[in-house]
């Protein structure tokens, strides 16, 4: 075929339907067997068992035995090379390795692809099994490759619910949607908790008076998260316990608008909410709580 | 008064990242069978297994222990499973010893079990619900803030964490069953891990470990072998969303303390208490546990640990088996503090084994640190 370059061409030679093979009893016999699901080999003379057979012992050129020895179907890799990119005429299209495997009762070995996955799940000593081709037709490729054994299996489990977020949580979000904090006072022991709940964990008894706390509060403790989450726009982020001013028990949140360095013990903070018109009854009406300036707090 | 309970089996399996090797129920069975073994027992000589394991979630198989009976010989026997998170190893313990003290049962076996390589914990600690803004990222996330607080009220030096993430890891080298064995461990290398949860570095949180934990208890009518001896066990718990509740040092964790140094005839818990396994999953923990435990006075414990009175040579060896520090498979992890305890006062701790312990604490805590799991065990009957 001619090419852009001058003098230069394509040229492929290849016999018109491929080259045939005729197999003899002995390598016809085993892929007969490969065909019906089975691995055979040949019994030499001297006792060993070739897989793949031949009609001969290669170590003494004596003729083998007429007996065939079922072996494997599992074997031991004795040496292995990993193909990083496989060619197109390869029998896998992933990296695998190419692989001698000494199946189980034979005294040779037999090249084939092993589907290891990465190259560290290979090597000599690793029990492999045939995976076979749906539909097989006598020829070594009807064994698609070898593998590893089955140690893993992989078991989804999902639960899907449809969550309602009412009684006390509906109340403080009903809040958060029009910017404020709706908290709740112990009859008994006069705590303020926030967010809004029906019960005071102390006392056991109900949250009757409901109380609104201002967007302002003092950072009591914090950490310097250096692991992202998709909930904070950057890393580090620094997740605080924040007492609002009026309450008795911190709330967990975002502090932003300052470094994460310079974040504080006893340091004042104020909400910073998303505009009106884009707030939802949720947290994400929140966007995080950032510094007033004001003098620190003495815990 | 209650019966006699002593430890007379213990079986561990050795703590690694992945146990591709066995399933779950086979992981089980062998902390279960080298508890017996050790006992010189078998399932048949057992009245009642009682199980524990941190949230399903982490592995994805919900009420386990329906699955586990047949695997840890309870058919047609007593089977519960206790759940008390983090702690659950050592409650699950005490249940145990609850049976066998309140004359139910003469011989009970408990084990205790995570299989973390199943999926990860982060990712189970961390399920945000709908509405919620919770920024807290797996335990490192909840934890830091208040080792925050502990440094700030106290005003411990930044390398107090590190000394114990090395401490413990020494122990583990003498450890055979340890996760994590890192050979010429030092303060220099701890230092040079990235801050996860500042003030968390990386080698100052506990490893994902697979692993399980066995013990057999018995009545003292029917005690073989090398018995460790129950002198106390005490659990606690309070709410975790409590106005006024000191998370570094919970009231739970006093109260669970005081109930069982009463029961052991403790009263000075760092003179009298040879050795203790104390639930340190990241590392500042030592030093805030020092003080919620009695064994410092408050704001005192990092003190305790910065002069190596903790280490394995010290006056009051904490961890010596490495602890949750070089070992967490979570649900086990409460089981194996009461175990190691029990080993030490048996004298069967082999490499780690502190000269002459006769009398041991076994820590657990779980949750928000709002629930706690204790029990004392010594070489001679209570």
């Amino acid at each position: 075929m001619p090419s852009d370059e001058p003098l230069t061409a394509e040229h492929v030679l290849e016999f018109p339907g491929g080259y045939t093979r005729t197999t003899g009893p002995v390598i016809g016999r085993f892929l007969t067997e490969l065909r019906a699901g089975r691995l055979v080999g040949v019994r030499t003379a001297e006792g060993r068992v070739l897989v793949p057979p031949l009609e001969y012992d290669p170590a003494t050129g004596e003729p083998v035995t007429g007996e065939y020895v079922e072996v494997g179907p599992a074997g031991t890799v004795t040496a292995s090379a990993w193909v990083a990119e496989p060619l197109a005429t390869h029998p896998l299209d992933r990296p695998f390795a190419w692989a001698l495997i000494k199946l189980d009762g034979a005294d040779t070995a037999l090249v084939h692809a092993v589907d290891a996955g990465n190259p560290k799940a290979v090597a000599a000593g690793t029990r492999v099994w045939p995976v076979w081709r749906g539909e097989r037709s006598g020829h070594i490729t009807d064994i698609s490759c070898f593998a590893p054994e089955v140690s893993k299996i992989v078991s989804p489990v999902r639960s899907s619910y449809r969550l309602k977020a009412g009684g006390a949580l509906g109340v403080f979000l009903e809040g958060i949607g029009r910017g404020v904090f709706v908290g709740g006072r112990c009859g008994g022991c006069g705590k303020v908790y926030v967010p809004y709940r029906l019960s005071c964990p102390e006392c056991g008894i109900l949250l009757a008076e409901r109380t609104e706390l201002p967007g302002t509060g003092t950072v009591t403790t914090f950490a310097i998260n250096n692991l992202p989450d998709p909930r904070a726009p950057e890393v580090p982020f620094v997740s605080a316990y924040i007492l609002l001013d009026g309450a008795d028990v911190p709330m967990i949140a975002l502090v932003g608008g300052v470094p994460a360095h310079e974040v504080r013990h006893g340091m004042r903070v104020r909400a910073e909410w998303v505009p009106e018109n884009e707030r939802t009854p949720s947290m994400a009406s929140v966007r995080w709580f950032a510094p007033t300036g004001e003098p620190d707090v003495e815990l | 008064m209650a019966q006699r309970c002593a430890v007379i089996g213990v079986g561990q399996t050795h703590y690694t990242t992945k146990r591709r090797d066995v399933s779950i129920a086979g992981l089980v069975r062998e902390a279960a069978l080298r508890a017996l073994e050790d006992a010189g027992l078998t399932f048949k000589d057992i009245d009642a297994v009682v199980i524990g394991k941190a949230p399903d979630l982490f592995e994805g198989v919900m009420m386990p222990e329906a699955y586990l009976a047949d695997a840890l010989g309870a058919a047609g026997k007593p089977m519960m499973r206790v759940h008390t998170a983090g702690s659950v190893g050592g409650s699950t313990a005490l249940v145990a010893a609850g049976l066998i003290q309140g004359g139910v049962h003469e011989r009970v076996l408990v084990v205790a079990y995570e299989k973390q390589s199943e999926s990860n914990a982060t990712w189970a600690l961390s399920t945000h619900l709908p509405f919620s803004s919770s920024l807290v990222v797996g335990a490192g996330g909840y934890f830091a803030p208040h080792i925050r607080e502990y440094m700030r009220r106290t005003g411990a030096p930044e390398h107090i964490g590190t000394l114990v993430a090395v401490k413990d890891r020494l122990n583990a080298l003498k450890n055979p069953y340890a996760h994590l064995r890192i050979p010429g461990i030092d303060r220099r290398m701890v230092e040079s891990t990235p801050m996860l949860w500042e003030p968390i570095r990386y080698l100052e949180t506990c490893p994902s470990s697979d692993g399980a934990c066995a013990l057999v208890l018995s009545s003292e009518r029917a005690a073989t072998g090398t018995p460790a001896w129950v002198h106390g066990g005490a659990m606690r718990s309070e709410p975790i969303f409590r106005a006024g509740r000191d998370t570094v040092s919970p009231q739970a964790g006093k109260d669970c303390a005081a109930d069982v140094y009463r029961q052991a005839g403790v009263t000075d818990p760092r003179r009298q208490i040879d050795v203790a396994e104390v639930y340190v999953p990241f590392s500042w923990y030592e030093p805030m546990w020092l003080e919620n435990l009695g064994f410092a006075a408050e704001g005192e414990g990092w003190k305790l640990t910065e002069s190596g009175a903790t280490a394995l040579d010290g006056d009051t060896p904490w961890n010596a088996s490495g602890g949750v520090l070089s070992s967490n498979p979570i649900g086990a992890s409460g089981l194996i503090r009461f175990a190691e305890a029990a080993l030490q006062v048996r004298g069967t701790a082999g490499e780690h084994q502190v000269d002459g312990a006769r009398l041991a604490l076994g820590h657990a805590y779980g949750g928000g640190a709002q629930f706690f799991a204790m029990w004392i065990v010594g070489r001679e009957k209570p």
